[in-house]
């Protein structure tokens, strides 16, 4: 099977100090793979890496595009690495605040990505914003409100109806329930992996929360100060950690 | 007059902005960055226009000035004087003997010519500009042709008002490539753009210049199911009867007294002359205001 992402050997340092390295690993379609690790350990960095925000120093992240096949996007060409962000990448960032419109009602956040690829019919846009609030359950009359009048829990489903309007292939999510309550948190988690499923979306989710990737990802990476500590299945790598990092990670999960 | 430099501006300054001016002819829409100049008149008041007007001012051209279609209000009047005083060339009133216009938010009702070139003056250049703040950012956005924002705009108006609310400065796209700012012309004057005149655009607080060529093709954006409608006041001129001129409301009294007059003052004029009348009859004075009732 062709993988979607292919990651060879990513680098990125800030001066003399490590963001990430040697980072590597295959997406495959339909997978969900989690990022995790402390504060300062690079997740965050490498996920910028991928999804074209910051230049890696060294290293491919080779993407399966639908027309021309395997391209290194760290090499292609702007216009091409914007296109795909618009199209078949989606990112989800950790304050919708970052990845919203604030000034913008919630129809047009969420047709904004339509009308970049091209659509210019007021009816249709329209009617796709109404059904993407509807599947990410948030009322049809909220429509012409702007996100500033949504609760937090809202704003970041708005974002995530924003970013899969187009139909991606691949979401980058960076802690896409950080700040929530817990109860918001677990609606969104629900959400998503319904989403997830049903679109069968791939997606890295970087987090620091276990609870999150123990919901949504099939695989693990495990990241302490720039490298990767630990690889493999979810349940595998939470249920019976090797490295003395991991096991410090899944260990200080305070139990209720 | 010996006092200034033809047209105030010096010779090298000159040079630099017609520099921008081809410049922007050649890449119609194109925002061309100059080192806008310190000029006589506070920002806002039409120091872009000014300068692209003194630098394609020569001696033998006759200016005309237009401030939201008159030429007889105060910044029509002072922009006019300035060049009386500093470039002594002979200046008018009417469109027809005009061979350079200078003008805020307006465009005349008489077609222009090919012997015509048009200045704008323009306060923000970038149309993309309150929907992203980031000139870095609208500047990519140009360069790789990323226009989708500016539909945002259009889809908030409709959401909103029912009908694409944006009545001035309207978004139009030059010659199938860029998305540009027409200065805030009503967007009644938006289809007359392609015109056989050239057209000029200076901001000078941004410092930009942009230009449309002659006959060059300029399309106002819109949505399939709601087309683009240059629209103007439902009414007749009350002096000329003219039914095809922008109009503006005059408030007469505090009663609901109101009048509309064609902005274009040298068209209502020229009208009037030629014996047409409008809804408050042939005694109307010829200057409008509170007492033309």
């Amino acid at each position: 099977m062709q993988s979607l992402l292919q990651v060879n050997n990513i680098q990125k340092m800030y001066g003399h100090r490590i963001g990430c390295t040697d980072v590597s690993f295959d997406l495959y379609p339909g997978e969900v793979m989690g990022i995790v690790g402390e504060s300062g350990s690079g997740k965050s960095t490498l996920l910028n890496c991928l999804a074209g925000h910051l230049e890696p120093d060294a290293g491919e992240v080779i993407f399966d595009t639908r027309d021309r096949g395997p391209v290194d996007t760290v090499t292609m060409s702007e216009p091409e690495r914007r296109m795909l962000s618009r199209t078949d990448w989606a990112f989800v960032h950790q304050h919708a605040r970052d990845g919203l419109r604030m000034s913008v009602s919630a129809g047009g956040n969420i047709g904004e990505r339509l009308m970049a690829v091209g659509d210019r019919h007021y009816g249709q846009i329209r009617d796709r914003a109404v059904d993407w609030l509807d599947r990410v359950e948030i009322e049809e009359s909220r429509v012409d409100d702007r996100p500033t009048a949504f609760s937090g829990g809202m704003q970041q489903r708005l974002q995530i109806a924003r970013n899969l309007v187009t139909g991606p292939r691949l979401v980058f999510m960076d802690e896409p329930t950080g700040g929530l309550d817990v109860s918001v948190q677990a609606r969104l988690l629900d959400l998503l992996r319904g989403l997830v499923r049903e679109m069968g979306l791939s997606a890295i989710i970087v987090t620091h929360d276990l609870a999150v990737v123990r919901l949504l990802a099939d695989r693990l990476m495990v990241m302490k100060s720039g490298h990767v500590v630990e690889t493999g299945l979810t349940d595998q790598v939470l249920d019976d950690p090797q490295h003395a990092y991991t096991q410090l990670l899944v260990s200080s999960v305070l139990q209720v | 007059m010996s006092d200034y430099n033809f047209a105030y501006l010096d010779e090298q300054t000159k040079r630099m902005i017609r520099r921008a001016i081809l410049k922007g002819l050649a890449i119609p829409g194109y925002q061309v960055p100059f080192a806008s100049r310190e000029m006589p008149m506070p920002y806002g008041w039409g120091t872009g226009g000014v300068q692209v007007s003194a630098a394609a001012l020569t001696p033998d051209d006759t200016l005309k000035v237009i401030d939201q279609g008159a030429d007889d209000t105060t910044n029509a009047v002072s922009i006019r004087k300035f060049f009386e005083r500093t470039a002594g060339v002979a200046t008018t009133e009417e469109t027809e003997k005009a061979s350079i216009i200078q003008t805020r938010h307006r465009i005349p009702e008489a077609t222009l010519r090919e012997d015509q070139i048009i200045v704008y003056q323009v306060p923000i250049p970038e149309p993309l500009r309150f929907l992203e703040p980031r000139e870095t950012e609208t500047r990519k956005m140009h360069a790789l042709e990323e226009y989708g924002l500016m539909h945002v705009k259009l889809y908030e108006d409709i959401s909103q008002h029912g009908s694409i609310a944006t009545s001035y400065a309207y978004p139009v796209k030059v010659e199938g490539r860029y998305v540009m700012d027409p200065s805030p012309i009503p967007k009644f004057d938006n289809p007359k753009m392609e015109m056989a005149a050239i057209q000029l655009f200076g901001a000078g607080r941004e410092q930009r210049i942009y230009a449309v060529p002659p006959y060059t093709k300029v399309v106002s954006l819109d949505f399939e199911d709601y087309p683009f409608e240059a629209t103007k006041a439902d009414h007749a001129c009350d002096l000329c009867a003219a039914e095809d001129s922008y109009l503006d409301e005059v408030i007469m009294d505090d009663a609901g007294g109101r009048m509309f007059v064609c902005s274009d003052t040298d068209y209502c004029r020229a009208r009037r002359e030629a014996g047409h009348v409008g809804r408050l009859g042939s005694d109307a004075p010829l200057t409008t205001g509170p007492e033309a009732a």
